[in-house]
């Protein structure tokens, strides 16, 4: 070899050739594929049950991509991909735009998500927080304000706390806000955030006046460092007593209000198609054991069964987005047709 | 009074001591730090590195996940970008230096190419979006992802190879226009093969940042999870630097040992890299040597 610029275009070579022996190895002609994208939130789901699904269903390829709930939505109504993952209902502007492109959507709530509310191990004051005093702490004007322990509590300790929560462009602290302050977005802005929720489980290990909420499933795979704040939904004088957010309380709805559904959304032209039908409906039936398997919360067998049903009879159009938090996931479908 | 006038030069000798005991820190430092870094990442890592993992699709079984997708989808993302920007970035350099009259259009390219090194990453991928997942119709293929990181390290050959081809002296050149060789027997003959260990130094620098690059390639919508093998320029794909991202925001613990692992295989391959580019030039400047 004479000339150096030969060296570099011989190395190309070489690796174009190495690639394209992988080629021929796996060529399949008749294979579809499915493309799906969304919430990070729901992402371990439909990565677990794609797991599974491709093992019977060799002949559909799957590509599942994480532009969270938001992004997610954006690539939907441009019909870039058939089905999207969403750690919150539709919103209207969102439905606006897929109108606009005429894509038409089946709503499906998959899983639950609980929004756990954790402080250090060796705070021993906490036994449980209501959601007045959530709202106390976090609302807006709090901002400056409410920076000690006993302001919240008076019998709690005059110490400063530490406030932690995920960044301000997740579902988690979107819907947070939404229940605790009833304004999505509005929160006090001087906790530290982070888009890591394991760096969140690391700040509240290590501050021992510290406070933070995230995914139940962060606090799930890290029980031991960190004590969960039982909620109460209102005043315990007025008969509401602290829950324990644990797979059953969020399952069955009592750990109210911070739990909430999260959904994958369907469009409704791919749904006809038997390999997208396919991956849905198997996502709903044998999938859905994997849902506990990878931190989430499964819904209840006569919610699936709904589900299914709504799925099946690909009836569009949002349940969800003008739902109160409130109400069960069960009821809101079950709500006869309008 | 000598004791006076010995006063500055005991002063001067200290301010000479300080400013090695500065350099050295300086270095000291940030070899420190990456060395922990490292050696943390290599210590968690290293238990889950071992054929299986690199032979595997990711799972939701810690235990069982390999990079299998995502070191294809890298590999192939890296000779794309190789095959495009390499040849296109040393031309564009060979132009600017050899040929173009240095005129008012020359210095605006230049000061342009100059702005756009420093263009953050994420920008090029919103281009890259926008030109050539949307209007030119690629979607979500290994073929945008490679052009959008071309655009990226465009300018980072251009500059590094022009600084090298700037480098050859006039005189070799004037030499071979007295000999009667052409411009175009002077620069490949004589100018490339002089100036081409450097030029190979930043195009080497250049595809390794092409390697651990992730925003842009999430933007034009490089995914997370696929079940099957990146094929062909036109299927899609996922990167290492994404199944890194992926794993390290997982609540499982176990899912940090495979982040670590595959940041050890990332490591790797970029050592690997600029052991080739040191050998190649090792071997040129041998050649050279028995001219």
């Amino acid at each position: 070899m004479k000339h150096p610029i030969l060296y570099i275009l011989f190395i190309l070579g070489l690796g174009a050739i190495a690639l394209n022996c992988g080629r021929s190895s796996k060529n399949k002609d008749d294979t579809v594929i499915i493309r799906i994208d969304g919430s990070s939130t729901v992402h371990p789901i439909i990565e677990a049950v794609a797991e599974e699904f491709t093992k019977q269903y060799q002949h559909i390829d799957l590509s599942v991509g994480v532009s969270g709930t938001g992004g997610g939505f954006k690539k939907f109504c441009r019909e870039e991909v058939a089905i999207i993952g969403a750690s919150r209902p539709i919103k209207p502007s969102e439905e606006a735009i897929c109108k606009v492109s005429n894509i038409e959507f089946i709503e499906l709530p998959v899983a639950f998500d609980g929004i756990v509310v954790v402080v250090n191990k060796r705070n021993d004051w906490v036994n449980h927080m209501t959601v007045p005093e959530l709202h106390l702490l976090w609302k807006p004007t709090a901002h400056d304000t409410i920076m000690k322990w006993n302001q919240v509590r008076p019998n709690w300790p005059d110490k400063t706390m530490h406030l932690f929560g995920p960044g301000v462009d997740s579902g988690t602290f979107d819907y947070f806000t939404k229940v605790i302050n009833k304004q999505s977005g509005a929160s006090r802005g001087d906790f530290t955030p982070n888009e890591d929720d394991n760096i969140l489980v690391h700040a509240v290990k290590n501050h021992k006046y510290s406070l933070a909420f995230f995914g139940y499933s962060y606090y799930e795979s890290n029980k031991k460092h960190l004590k969960v704040v039982p909620i109460a939904a209102d005043n315990v004088s007025t008969g509401s007593p602290p829950i324990v957010p644990s797979l059953e309380t969020i399952s069955d709805g009592i750990y109210s209000p911070l739990s909430r559904p999260v959904f994958i959304y369907v469009n409704k032209k791919q749904a006809l198609q038997s390999y997208v039908s396919q991956f849905v409906v198997y996502l709903l039936g044998p999938g859905r054991k994997l849902i506990t398997e990878v931190g989430m919360i499964p819904l209840t067998k006569n919610a699936y069964r709904l589900t299914l049903q709504r799925f099946m009879q690909k009836t569009t159009g949002s349940l969800f987005q003008s739902s109160t938090s409130t109400t069960s996931v069960e009821a809101i479908l079950a709500k006869p047709k309008q | 009074m000598p004791r006076y006038k010995r006063q500055p030069i005991a002063r001067h000798r200290i301010v000479d001591k300080l400013f090695f005991i500065v350099c050295l820190s300086a270095m000291i430092i940030p070899m420190l730090l990456l060395i922990i870094l490292l050696g943390d990442v290599l210590i968690t890592g290293i238990e889950r590195l071992n054929l299986n993992f690199l032979t595997s699709f990711p799972s939701r079984k810690p235990q069982n996940a390999g990079i299998l997708p995502a070191i294809l989808g890298s590999s192939y993302l890296v000779l794309l970008t190789g095959i495009i920007a390499l040849p296109l970035g040393i031309s564009a350099a060979i132009y600017m230096e050899e040929y173009s009259k240095k005129n008012r259009l020359y210095y605006i390219i230049e000061i342009t190419i100059a702005n756009l090194a420093s263009v953050p990453s994420i920008i090029y991928g919103m281009l890259g979006l926008t030109i050539f997942v949307r209007a030119l119709g690629l979607e979500r293929s290994i073929l945008a992802g490679a052009l959008t990181m071309s655009l990226l390290i465009l300018p980072i050959i251009i500059i590094t190879s022009r600084e090298a081809l700037h480098a050859v002296p006039r005189t070799i050149r004037d030499g071979c226009y007295a000999l009667g060789a052409t411009r175009w027997q002077m620069i490949w003959q004589i100018v490339l093969p002089t100036a081409f260990p450097n030029i190979l130094t930043g195009a080497i620098l250049a595809i390794a940042r092409a390697i651990g690059e992730t925003a842009p390639l999430i933007i034009v919508g490089a995914v997370s999870y696929i079940t099957f093998l990146p094929i062909s320029p036109f299927s899609e794909f996922t990167a290492l630097p994404i199944q890194i991202l992926n794993w390290i925001s997982r609540p499982q613990p176990e899912f940090a040992v495979n982040a670590s692992a595959a940041i050890i295989v990332l490591l790797t391959t970029m050592l690997l890299l600029n052991a080739i580019s040191i050998f190649i030039r090792y071997r040129v400047n041998k050649q050279r040597n028995n001219w």
